[in-house]
């Protein structure tokens, strides 16, 4: 089950050489800056533009070959464009069912009333599209591609057009979606907070071609990759919420048993979130400090120290719980502490977001 | 206080704006349809054959069509060695020349209308498993229905005044080819403006009514740009 693309493509000025191999469940995300091609890959994944150049095989059936090419309205999948793009002559029922309608009813594997309530489209239906804000017509062009059963989504930066608000409330639906869906998404961002939360894979491009891809948290903590270069590097932690506890604060509990304390937040116990900790925000200890008012020292594993861009800082490239993370310190630390690879030390964490 | 004639006249024009209007719906929607999308390089030798009748002086189109459907024009002349009668003076070739004579207002609203329609809309469509006669019929005409009424409109209002293509093509046979704006131009000819002015007031408010009627559903619902 996975994703094999290539595709090698010209477009003026512009040149797509991109072999992807995507995992076929979880989202894959497509990362770059605006012009590294992440538009251009997502519509010839889709069949919406048709070049010479492009193999595409997906859970090991041909969408198109030298030889072959399945038209868009014969492909299994699902888009989510940009602009919600719904029907502006049909109301949010009738943008829902056409899809849906035009699907036979032994392929219909997503129910009607399901995706509604997923999406929180109960009081929309009636309405126009005209009369819908931008989050809820993003949402009813979610509801209405899941409802061709899908089998691989494909999302053009779904949030790029929204603003800070309608960001923050369809970015819950799109976390459901990912939860509840056993299908794959590719989904294409220039965000890379939204890439955090959202993304199990990772595939880095850069002016047409891919720089990396891999699993996220490998390729956030690489240290010879841009993000972890970047002033802003972080780490994405996996955790379940353990507890809140009565002075509130709550307590994650990380794969091997060790706790991670943060202020409390309204999240239910036994659910499961990821952490973003700041490559800056993470200090060495060789033991454990026992006067320090930093809650969270955990037990970590050196595995790597390289460069960083500024002279004066090196990057270390921890594991933690069987993941990795970053931390950034000054030289000076390096060698004060003589760290070596291999070493098994203490990781103050000063702060942890929920992003 | 209709003749005979005038009423027949009446219901020649109303039927050749109808017939004219609805073939050239029909004829230009494929043709409006291409011209929204092509990319050939030639488009604009089409383009400026379409408007040519907007600016042409009438009687130079009909004049032109005269001579190709008559006895001895390509047209009329190869039907009539098929073992048909030309076209030149008789109703059918006036739907002919009025067709050309209302192309332009017909293909400009939906090649504007084909343009907006397509582009995204068809794209979604498309990931949403409509084949391409499905997105045609399911997509592009309800999008494009402002297009159409707008076309049908100005073609319609624009057969009911035509003049000197139907006096070039057709002649001035009562019930056949005789219509009210010849009618008119009829009576007066022979001093009885009484009988100009009830079928005048006959076209004027026939027009004003049509008019009313297409503002008014534009109103309700949002369909219709003479712009």
């Amino acid at each position: 089950m996975s994703i094999e693309a290539r595709l090698q493509l010209q477009q003026g000025n512009f040149e797509l050489d991109v072999t992807l191999d995507l995992p076929g469940s979880g989202v894959s995300a497509l990362f770059g800056r605006s012009g590294s091609g992440k538009t251009t890959i997502l519509r010839c994944l889709a069949g919406l533009e048709r070049h010479a150049g492009i193999d595409l095989r997906v859970n090991g059936e041909i969408w198109q070959s030298q030889q072959h090419f399945v038209p868009v309205h014969q492909r299994p999948l699902g888009y989510v464009f940009q602009e919600a793009s719904l029907f502006p002559h049909l109301m949010v029922a009738k943008n829902l069912e056409f899809g849906y309608r035009r699907l036979p009813p032994a392929q219909r594997k997503v129910a009607l009333d399901e995706t509604i309530s997923l999406m929180g489209l109960e009081t929309l239906l009636a309405r126009y599209p005209q009369q819908l804000s931008g989050g809820q017509r993003q949402r009813v062009a979610m509801a209405r591609a899941l409802l061709t059963s899908p089998r691989l989504l494909l999302m053009d930066e779904p949030m790029a057009a929204l603003d800070q608000r309608s960001k923050a409330e369809i970015l819950p639906y799109l976390e459901r979606l990912h939860q509840h869906l056993a299908i794959p998404i590719i989904y294409v961002s220039h965000a890379i907070h939204e890439v955090c939360r959202l993304a199990d894979y990772l595939v880095l491009l850069e002016q047409g071609k891919v720089q990396a891809q891999g699993p996220l948290q490998q390729l956030l903590t690489q240290p010879d990759l841009p993000l972890a270069q970047d002033a802003d590097a972080a780490s994405m932690l996996l955790a379940t919420v353990l507890q809140h506890t009565a002075d509130e604060m709550s307590e994650l509990q990380l794969p091997d048993g060790q706790r991670l304390l943060i202020s409390r937040l309204q999240l239910a116990e036994g659910q499961n979130v990821r952490t973003r900790i700041l490559a800056r925000d993470v200090a060495i200890s060789l033991v454990q400090p026992q006067f320090s008012s930093v809650n969270n020292c955990l037990r970590v594993e050196l595995e790597q120290i390289e460069a960083d861009p500024h002279p004066g800082h090196q990057l270390l490239l921890l594991r933690l719980a069987g993941q990795p993370l970053l931390a950034r310190l000054s030289r000076r630390s390096v060698s004060r502490l003589q760290l070596q690879p291999g070493q098994q030390l203490f990781a103050q964490i000063k702060a942890v977001a929920l992003d | 206080m209709l003749s005979a004639d005038d009423l027949s006249a009446l219901w020649v024009t109303f039927k050749l704006a109808l017939i004219s209007t609805g073939l050239l719906l029909a004829l230009c929607m494929p043709l409006a349809w291409w011209l929204a999308h092509t990319r050939w390089r030639g488009r604009s030798i089409i383009e400026a054959m379409i408007m040519l009748p907007l600016v042409l002086p009438p009687t130079v189109l009909g004049f032109y069509l005269l001579l190709l459907l008559g006895p001895h024009g390509w047209v009329g002349g190869s039907l009539q060695a098929m073992g048909f009668n030309h076209l030149a003076f008789t109703f059918s070739g006036l739907v002919i020349g009025s067709m050309i004579y209302s192309l332009p207002f017909v293909m400009q609203p939906l090649t504007a209308a084909f343009q907006a329609a397509g582009g995204r809309m068809l794209e979604v469509a498309a990931t949403l498993r409509a084949s391409p006669l499905d997105r045609f019929l399911y997509v592009v005409l309800p999008l494009s229905r402002r297009g159409f009424l707008t076309a049908a409109v100005l073609s319609f209002a624009h057969s009911l005044g035509e003049f000197g293509v139907i006096i070039m093509i057709g002649g001035n046979i009562p019930g056949q080819t005789q219509v009210a704006s010849i009618a008119i131009y009829n009576h007066v000819e022979a001093m009885d403006y009484a009988a100009a002015h009830t079928l005048a007031a006959i076209l004027v408010a026939l027009s004003f009514a049509l008019l009313l009627l297409v503002y008014g559903l534009n109103r309700k619902f949002k369909v219709v740009s003479i712009a």
